[in-house]
């Protein structure tokens, strides 16, 4: 890999947020998902917890941790929609080959873009986990009488998991955005990304799978090495060469 | 400035550029001329590093295609107007110029300053701040010229640069390449607009993916073309044409009473032809030299080559 020009990156990353911005889809979904995530499903504790005191509250906790998990998922699904935009927005605008004609290098280019679409989104998750994890605690700790997060699952599903899991969504989204011409089609290809999450949702549902400190640690290191493959493979693709003639 | 040789560009078994050569002086307007498919927007390609050659080469102020880091310092050399302008439609004129002059690393001192200029100097910058998207065709051309031109460049290729443009627009971009014609700077355009290229370029060359022919555009039209006379009789005879084919002139074409013959000095031998048609008892009403458009002698070698 040939030497990064910062500036360059970053101009790129810049340039995209603006863009972004302006675009409804991207904003609310970046936004709102999140958020809505965070406070809704506290939600649903604070009322289990005020209305069903039948419930023991031990039996809530595997509810926290599969709440937890739904922040590896939106990880993996709101790049989808941003990183389509991103790349095949270009495409679409007929903006790559002036992008291409400027010193920028491909790998420069790839890496504004992606940290583009994955700032915004580890920067939501974290914020929407900070409040998450507060509410949690506020609803739960009356009954508990101690605070339940932060704890390390949460700490790996967060710092490790949500990450790794942005990172394979915006790498898949490079390889769908080199086979499709609209970004409707981009995002609805790309979002395929996320049925090997719920299916791993589902497993823990039914009690095949536990979710506990190693199989957190087991998922993330599944993730960085089908991020390894897919970094690969959407660098391959990501080519002047390859965009100006075999991107459809 | 500009030295290609024997540049090869293959698509599978698809041959879009074959065995180009050129030289491009610094300061000179080059155009280059084919259809549609002839290869012009990959030989662009090519020479801005965007694409690889198969085979062949380029040297852009000695700089050479066939090198990484040369292909670097080449991009950043350049300036590229590709056919399609690819500016951000949702963001500002100044913010579309920024973010290019950013990624052609001009300091941040020389940013504004220069974007205000080349923002003056065609006719946008009361529209700096307004999104792009609202703007017309010919004022986001303007703008995409201001983008070519915020680095800088020593060499600015221009791929069909007034392509549905409407004439106030055209006439517009024809004149400021005029104007950085007056700078000395190098342009390399295509079109498919021959008016253009005959008002606007030093040189040009046919090409249809390969080159047919290259030289000023007078050159062209007096080696391609030849010389002919034109005259416009009364009545076309056979006494008339003998008369003249007399002198020595053997292609004679005639439609209506039009005659059109092919000779070395139309100002010397228009008046032996005069002299001949008054003597075989014809009636001339006009005789002239005839000049041929850029566009005859394009579509006669372009048909010629199909």
């Amino acid at each position: 890999m040939s030497k990064l020009n910062r500036k360059n990156v970053w101009a790129i990353t810049t340039k995209d947020f603006s863009l972004f911005i302006k675009k409804k889809l991207i904003l609310y979904s970046a936004l709102i998902l999140p958020l809505a995530l965070s406070i809704g499903l506290p939600m649903i504790i604070w009322y289990v917890v005020t209305n069903k005191t039948s419930v023991p509250i031990q039996a809530i906790f595997p509810i926290f941790n599969a709440f937890s998990f739904f922040f590896i998922i939106l990880s993996a699904i709101i790049p989808t929609i941003i990183a389509s935009y991103s790349f095949v927005g270009e495409k679409v605008e007929k903006t790559l080959e002036p992008l291409l004609a400027t010193p920028a290098t491909d790998d420069e280019i790839l890496l504004g873009k992606s940290l583009a679409a994955f700032l915004p989104v580890i920067s939501m998750i974290l914020i929407s986990s900070v409040i998450f994890m507060v509410l949690i605690d506020i609803v739960s700790f009356p009954k508990l009488g101690y605070l339940y997060f932060p704890n390390l699952d949460f700490g790996i599903t967060i710092l490790l998991n949500s990450p790794l899991a942005c990172l394979m969504s915006i790498e898949f989204s490079v390889i769908v955005s080199s086979r499709v011409n609209d970004i409707r089609s981009a995002q609805q290809l790309a979002s395929l990304i996320i049925i090997p999450f719920f299916a791993l949702y589902l497993l823990t549902e039914i009690n095949v799978i536990t979710m506990n400190t190693d199989s957190l640690f087991l998922i993330a290191g599944l993730l960085a090495l089908i991020d390894i493959v897919l970094f690969f493979a959407s660098r391959a693709l990501f080519k002047r060469e390859e965009i100006l003639t075999k991107w459809k | 400035m500009i030295k290609i040789d024997n540049l090869t560009k293959k698509y599978g078994n698809l041959i879009a550029v074959d065995n180009l050569s050129l030289q491009i002086e610094e300061g000179e307007v080059f155009g280059l001329l084919g259809p549609n498919g002839a290869g012009k927007t990959t030989t662009i390609r090519v020479l801005c590093s965007l694409i690889t050659k198969t085979s062949g080469t380029a040297i852009l102020n000695d700089l050479s295609i066939d090198n990484k880091k040369d292909c670097i310092e080449i991009r950043k050399m350049i300036g590229l107007l590709p056919e399609n302008v690819g500016l951000y439609e949702d963001i500002s004129a100044y913010k579309n110029l920024n973010f290019y002059a950013k990624l052609y690393q001009v300091p941040e001192n020389k940013r504004k300053e220069r974007i205000e200029y080349y923002l003056k100097m065609l006719d946008l910058w009361g529209k700096k701040d307004v999104t792009v998207g609202t703007f017309s065709k010919g004022m986001k051309q303007k703008l995409a010229i201001a983008r070519t031109l915020v680095h800088e460049p020593k060499i600015l290729f221009m791929d069909e640069p007034t392509a549905n443009l409407d004439p106030e627009a055209t006439k517009m971009v024809r004149d400021f390449i005029l104007e950085l014609k007056k700078e000395k700077r190098t342009i390399f355009l295509n079109t498919h607009m021959l008016d253009e290229a005959e008002r606007i370029c030093d040189r040009v060359g046919i090409m249809n993916t390969h080159l047919i022919a290259t030289g000023s555009p007078d050159e062209l039209r007096h080696s391609l073309w030849g010389k002919k006379s034109i005259v416009v009789v009364d009545a076309v005879t056979d006494t008339i044409l003998n008369s003249i084919k007399s002198l020595g002139f053997e292609k004679i074409a005639v439609d209506n009473n039009k005659i059109t013959i092919e000779v070395n000095d139309p100002h010397k031998e228009n008046t032996l032809i005069t002299r001949a048609i008054l003597d075989a008892g014809g009636q001339i009403q006009t005789i002239s030299e005839l000049i041929p458009s850029l566009e005859d002698v394009y579509l006669k070698e372009i048909r010629r080559n199909e």
